[in-house]
């Protein structure tokens, strides 16, 4: 073979490549551009709200590969950005992860952040915990928040770690889908078996055994990691659900993200029930599958950077963890479709004895 | 090689012509979607602070072992894309034995170092052996191996990976801290030091131009990428170079981890950098496989990739621009490349033939004569 075109076969292979990680890069390049004008639509949102005085605030955020337009984790951050910048009236700075980054990239990406100016930065995703630990070491006088980590890494003065009760909220849908089975078999769908998303079917097989002791609990993880893609993989989702709905269980509730779009359709094709996360996605989900979306559990990421700029808003500065349990309205189960309309007073029972601490909900497995 | 000035302006000219034609483009395709083409310049060119400097070449060092892998193949008309399989698989083992901390501080770097070589060298071994004994193309099964990495190192960090309360990353055992490599401070004003594996760099980087340039065993490897049917008349054994180079290739690969293993990540999990081998590709074609060549092109593109978080910071937009920008660097290097190789041999080929009419000039008369 000519070495061009040996340089050419490779190029090509570069580019697909680059292409592979185009699936999620071409959303985002649109989301970016998106977001390059939502800073000022929130803006303008903000002066069209006549906010109460210009705010002190100058907020950065850092948000996890995806960024603001991927529908799911950066997005309900923002929504929770853009809130507290429509009320308060400040003009927030958005950055975005970019692939194949090292720990030396997300802390470029704070430090300039931090030399821009922005007093009050919110890392996205625990990706960034060992970079927020150092900026914030380095920084005494920034304020930074983490969603998702609360581990040493991050931990600092000037630190607010936000981690959420996830195991909690599924322990409700977990209860609702054991309510609700007719076959006394269901399913949990995880993305990547990191310890987060174990949290979740924890919570959610101690939901479903405390209505059913002896219901029968099919689960598996899309991918392991490092491979993040059980994330952002409808494909496998399906298979996954496919097989769950085929070997007798007739609701699966998913805590895999971009993947859970294909947990629906599977749920569609057996004409079973599905459960959503994170966002009410009954409402967001595509229009065809929306119908067999039982109920979702809520992780209320906008309520918690609403709230860390509110506090600075008002002059206090949080640090420290800080759990947004189901006490605190962090985690929450959505009605929407009135599918669970007639279990709502069992399902808010069981909240009740979480939230009074009667029932401990485990976090692990 | 006798410096030729009208053969190196010749060199300077395809890289130079790249960056512009790129500069160009890019401008274009800013200008199509909308954004501020001047203010992306503007903080593209900007003086980057000491802190980003040292960013800039601690960026370099990694790309530049990861380039030299591919480079080794490159000069050999091998096609190593297996350079990102290779140097996580390699990372992976390296850190796996460091993060046991059986042996004192320096000793256990060095160890775990020549592992990761082995590592990486097995596991282009794999690729070379298919090449040599099935005919199979290294492109295609390295490719393969690439993917197959990816799920054999996941499924091992699983095993081992040690479990932090509130954290969700999976590493393995961070290595010990005598083991950790603290770095250079050469920047003044940086709060942030050079890699230590600088050194590694540099040394590879001179046993690369060596072995290559200087030794029986880099000749018969050049020969063979420029002609095997030549390389076999002189007596070179190509299966036996193909092999060779191949591992070569891999355990240079193995090095690509090391300075981010020891300088920065201290253990490898889900952190750890990943797709350094396909800009390694990159890199190696920008740098002509040349050992400075690619030193440049290795800091080129770690200052693009450090811009990246300014451009979206300071311009307000998208930080793939980058992406875009080292793209069309790229498809423009190969054709500034082929542009400039034409015009190579037409002046060669005037050259010779104004020899050959100056040689007939000489002769005719003395034809004339007989």
């Amino acid at each position: 073979m000519r070495p061009l075109l040996k340089v050419a076969a490779a190029l090509s292979v570069g580019t697909m490549a680059l292409a592979g990680c185009g699936s999620s890069t071409s959303t985002e390049s649109s989301s970016s551009a998106a977001g390059s004008g939502s800073a000022s639509a929130s803006s303008s949102e903000s002066t069209s709200a006549a906010p109460a005085g210009d705010s002190k605030l100058m907020v950065g955020i850092a948000y996890d590969v995806g960024g603001r337009g991927d529908q799911s984790f950066n997005d309900a951050a923002a929504a929770g950005l853009d809130k507290a910048a429509g009320e308060f009236g400040f003009k927030p700075q958005e950055a975005t992860a970019v692939n194949d980054e090292n720990d030396a990239a997300r802390e470029e990406r704070l430090n300039q952040l931090v030399d821009a100016g922005f007093t009050h930065i919110i890392a996205v995703g625990y990706a960034y915990a060992g970079s927020v630990g150092k900026v914030a070491k380095e920084n005494p006088d920034v304020h930074f928040a983490i969603i998702d980590d609360d581990s040493d890494d991050s931990k600092g003065d000037n630190v607010a770690q936000l981690t959420f009760a996830e195991n909690e909220g599924s322990f409700l849908v977990g209860a609702a889908a054991a309510l609700k089975s007719k076959a006394g078999h269901i399913g949990f769908v995880g993305g990547v078996n990191v310890q987060l998303i174990n949290k979740f079917e924890a919570g959610y097989v101690a939901g479903a055994k405390a209505v059913n002791p002896d219901i029968k609990i099919e689960s598996t993880y899309l991918t392991q990691p490092p491979d993040m893609s059980g994330f952002g993989d409808p494909a496998k989702g399906e298979t996954a659900a496919d097989g769950m709905f085929q070997k007798g269980a007739d609701i699966v509730y998913h805590a895999a993200g971009g993947s859970g779009g294909g947990v629906f359709a599977a749920a569609k094709k057996a004409k079973g029930w599905a459960i959503g996360v994170d966002k009410d996605q009954a409402l967001i989900a595509e229009p065809d599958v929306r119908d067999v979306i039982l109920t979702s559990m809520l992780k209320k990421l906008d309520v918690a950077v609403y709230e860390y700029l509110k506090a600075a808003q008002g002059g206090e500065e949080k640090s420290g963890k800080i759990v947004y349990d189901l006490k605190a309205g962090g985690v929450d189960y959505a009605t929407t479709g009135g599918h669970i309309d007639d279990i709502k007073p069992k399902l808010d029972e069981y909240k009740a004895k979480i939230v009074s601490g009667e029932i401990k909900v485990p976090d692990e497995m | 090689m006798k410096l030729d000035p009208k053969r190196a302006l010749m060199t300077l000219a395809a890289p130079v012509l790249a960056l512009l034609i790129a500069v160009v483009l890019t401008s274009l395709v800013l200008f199509a979607l909308g954004d501020p083409v001047r203010d992306v310049w503007i903080t593209m060119l900007s003086a980057p602070k000491p802190r980003q400097i040292t960013n800039i070449v601690n960026g370099a060092i990694v790309l530049y072992l990861s380039a030299i892998a591919v480079a080794v193949g490159f000069r050999m008309n091998l096609f190593n894309i297996g350079v990102d399989g290779q140097y996580r698989v390699a990372a992976f083992a390296a850190a796996i034995f460091a993060g046991q901390g059986w042996l004192p501080g320096f000793l256990n770097i060095i160890v775990a170092i020549l592992i990761a070589m082995l590592a990486g060298g097995l596991w282009a071994s794999i690729a070379a052996y298919l090449k040599v004994k099935r005919g199979v193309s290294e492109v295609i099964s390295t490719i393969m191996l690439n993917a197959i990495a990816t799920g054999v190192v996941a499924w091992l960090l699983n095993k081992v990976a040690v479990k932090v309360k509130g954290s969700n990353a999976t590493n393995t055992q961070e290595i010990p801290e005598s083991s950790q490599l603290e770095g250079f401070k050469l920047i003044p004003g940086a709060n942030n030091r050079i890699y230590t594996l600088l050194i590694l760099a540099i040394i590879v980087g001179f046993l690369y131009w060596f072995i290559l340039g200087k030794t029986r065993f880099g000749f018969d490897l050049r020969a063979t990428g420029r002609s095997e049917t030549a390389a076999v008349a002189s007596g070179v054994k190509v299966p036996r170079m193909v092999m060779t180079s191949m591992i070569a290739s891999g355990a240079l690969a193995g090095l690509v981890g090391m300075p981010l293993l020891f300088g920065l990540d201290h253990s490898y999990g889900t952190t750890f950098q990943a797709g350094l081998g396909f800009a390694g590709i990159g890199i190696a074609l920008l740098g002509r496989n040349h050992p400075v060549g690619i030193a440049l092109a290795a800091l080129l593109w770690s200052y693009l990739d450090t811009q990246s978080n300014a451009l979206q910071i300071r311009a307000g937009v998208a930080p793939e621009l980058v992406n875009i920008i080292q793209g069309i660097i790229l498809f423009a290097i190969v054709i500034a490349y082929e542009l400039v190789r034409r015009a190579d041999i037409r002046l060669e080929q005037s050259k010779v033939a104004k020899e050959l009419a100056a040689q007939r000039a000489v002769r005719t008369p003395e034809g004339a004569q007989a």
